[in-house]
């Protein structure tokens, strides 16, 4: 359990003030001048000690992925690009950061863009975040007042510029070539890799996408010592994170924890438990809605981090934790999800285009039990055919919380096809028509 | 994908900027670099939804285009693609509804129903222009599930009661607090908190005692890294 001398999100909640004046009382923009003096490659050096790893679920070493930009600013300029298009289901972390704690974020903007040799960032926020978007752009305006950006920010000779930037509701613009793509002005669909944005990243200039939570930790981790930050969790998972969970638990909340902490122990400590108690629990989307679920059985015991979630075959994602308790229909709420990334998809690659509406369509007639049982097979057939077989990695989310319900639940669609069969079929609250 | 379209463009109202959006879209102009300026379309489409009554016109895409330098078809494209544009009239209150499984699983069909009860079908405008709702997916806070959007705020953890005192309270020409409708601080854990209890966070030694001691950036393994600057 991290105690609260150790949490980064002092205001998680918002119980103070986010203004510049209270920020800075609980340790914003404490002595940045001085941590920057230092250079980009120590200040890089330190991250990479630290162990952090990328927090909008991919989990890439952060520290390794600022050094991908070039060492020398040439005739394009740099840019870091902060992804706060949180969009993915289950997930309301940075959403917290950004009206709750905007300073620690702007200062990590400005450390990160150092570090980056770039001199100008943009945030890219989804444009549902409308109250954290104002709350953000009175922060920066407090932050250029008192000279801690613009010209020769905090006093260290580095000039930079931050501007808030918004979106308007486009889960694909969560992929960092589609936030590109859509931050130029134009749709939201991802751009084949390579060329990588280290390299042609926005207005084709080196550019460097970070999620908010990532940037937002970096300057605390210079304050304190990467040796600190690693001192958290298991080695290679380390650091605090926010976790947000959500579904079926007595009080659902957003809380900042230990990397590697025991599920069971995340959801008891700070939420009150599984709504009528552990017993009770079905099944845990441990990352955001693109990982596949796990029962019970492993829930027990599993760590929340990124390698021991990788081990039981799902992922810490964004650490978005949705707990469903026996009453769930786990087929309709994957059903749902399958929805979710239909409406979502950007219409770009066929595989996911065409097969996110299909498995939707199967999965909606499994809700009822009206499929053969052999569609269960077929289903996951589609779902590894469009898995790793699109430009980004959209295809992939849809496919595994599919895969993960047919691994754990197989059993479930063949009696609710059974059933069916019965004569006795599955009574199914609203279900969605389909939209065209 | 979302297939959006406009219906019948032909009866669409003219459009002209007011003052003070064009001012806006000026100030976001000047966000990106001069040659840049199609980044500010989705700013600059908002900021036209928000002047003309909530939704997005044809002359309206028209006159964005025009006042970025863009091809129509660009605009076009950006306004039926993003879902947050609505290419058809909605209510002055116009409800969106989380559905996705964090908020289905607290009970957003409910929602969902007694909003098609209490407004009328999806995407329906009713109350005398007053009211519409649609069902949106994921919007981000869903550890205070279920939720709704109503125009720019978030209104979270709903149950029927709370939303149906809601709808009563804007009919009424009242404005409702967006945030939270139970006992709780934003998205920390109903009850005692678990958590950012210890009062020396916030009694401002976090802002002194670091100053002095400057953070001693002795990194422990890449000393040799750190060329110190005069």
């Amino acid at each position: 359990m991290l105690l609260d001398k150790d949490r980064i999100f002092t205001n998680l909640y918002g119980r103070h003030d986010f203004r510049l004046e209270a920020a800075k009382q609980r340790g914003a923009w404490n002595s940045t001048k001085e941590l920057m003096q230092f250079g980009p490659e120590w200040i890089c050096d330190q991250i990479k000690a630290s162990g952090l790893r990328g927090r909008g679920g991919a989990g890439f070493p952060t520290g390794l992925k600022w050094t991908f930009m070039p060492k020398v600013v040439k005739e394009r300029p740099h840019y870091l690009v902060v992804n706060a298009d949180e969009s993915e289901p289950g997930t309301c972390k940075d959403r917290d950061i950004m009206r709750h704690d905007p300073h620690l974020l702007i200062e990590g903007c400005l450390i990160a863009s150092y570090a980056m040799r770039a001199n100008k960032c943009y945030i890219y926020l989804r444009g549902e975040y409308i109250r954290e978007r104002e709350v953000l752009e009175e922060a920066i305006k407090e932050a250029y007042a008192a000279g801690l950006v613009g010209k020769n920010a905090c006093g260290s000779g580095w000039d930079f510029d931050i501007y808030c930037h918004h979106g308007a509701g486009a889960y694909i613009c969560g992929e960092e070539t589609a936030l590109l793509e859509s931050l130029e002005g134009k749709k939201g669909q991802p751009r084949l890799k390579p060329p990588f944005p280290a390299n042609a990243g926005l207005y084709g200039c080196p550019t460097t996408v970070n999620n908010v939570e990532s940037i937002a930790v970096a300057p605390t981790i210079l304050r304190r010592g990467a040796g600190w930050f690693a001192g958290f969790g298991r080695p290679n998972n380390t650091g605090t994170k926010v976790f947000c969970i959500s579904g079926h638990v007595e009080r659902p909340c957003n809380v900042e924890e230990e990397m590697s902490i025991p599920l069971k122990t995340l959801i008891e400590e700070h939420c009150g438990g599984v709504r009528g108690g552990w017993g009770n629990l079905r099944a845990i989307i441990p990352g955001g809605s693109s990982v596949p679920m796990i029962p019970k059985e492993i829930c027990d015991s599993v760590l929340m981090d990124f390698d021991a979630l990788r081990d039981v075959k799902s992922g810490l994602g964004t650490a978005a934790v949705i707990v469903m308790d026996k009453s769930t229909d786990l087929i309709k709420s994957i059903a749902r999800l399958a929805y979710f990334y239909k409406h979502e998809s950007c219409g770009q690659c066929t595989p996911c285009r065409e097969g996110t509406g299909w498995m939707w369509r199967v999965l909606e007639r499994m809700v009822k039990g009206e499929a053969e049982a052999s569609e269960i097979d077929t289903l996951l057939d589609v779902a590894s055919q469009v898995e790793g077989h699109t430009i980004c990695a959209l295809g992939d989310a849809a496919a595994w919380p599919i895969q993960g319900l047919i691994r754990h639940f197989r059993q479930d669609i063949e009696d609710r096809i059974s059933n069916y069969r019965m004569g006795r079929p599955h009574v199914q609250g609203v279900t969605l028509t389909a939209a065209e | 994908m979302s297939h959006r379209r406009f219906h019948h463009p032909e009866n669409h109202a003219p459009f002209a900027f007011n003052k003070e959006s064009d001012d806006l879209i000026a100030w976001w102009e000047r966000k990106y670099p001069s040659e840049r300026r199609a980044s500010a379309v989705i700013p600059a489409l908002w900021i036209t939804q928000k002047q003309n009554a909530g939704w997005l016109s044809e002359p309206a895409l028209r006159a964005v285009a025009e006042r970025l330098g863009m091809t129509y078809i660009r605009v076009y494209e950006i306004a039926t693609f993003y879902t947050m544009f609505n290419l058809e009239p909605v209510g002055k209150y116009h409800f969106q509804v989380c559905g996705t499984t964090p908020c289905q699983l607290r009970g957003a069909d409910k929602l969902k129903d007694f909003c098609e009860r209490k407004i009328g079908p999806k995407g329906h405008v009713s109350g005398g222009g007053k009211f519409s709702w649609v069902e949106v997916e994921c919007l981000g806070a869903c550890v205070n599930a279920p939720m709704i959007q109503i125009n720019d705020y978030y209104y979270e953890d709903l149950s029927i009661e709370t939303l149906e005192k809601l709808i009563d309270d804007f009919a009424a020409g009242k404005e409702p607090q967006p945030g939270t409708y139970v006992k709780r601080q934003t998205s920390a854990p109903e009850g005692a908190p678990t958590s950012l209890t210890d009062e020396t966070l916030y009694d401002g030694s976090r802002a002194k005692p670091l100053a002095a001691i400057l953070n001693a950036p002795k990194p422990p393994e890449e000393s040799a890294a750190a060329p110190v600057k005069a």
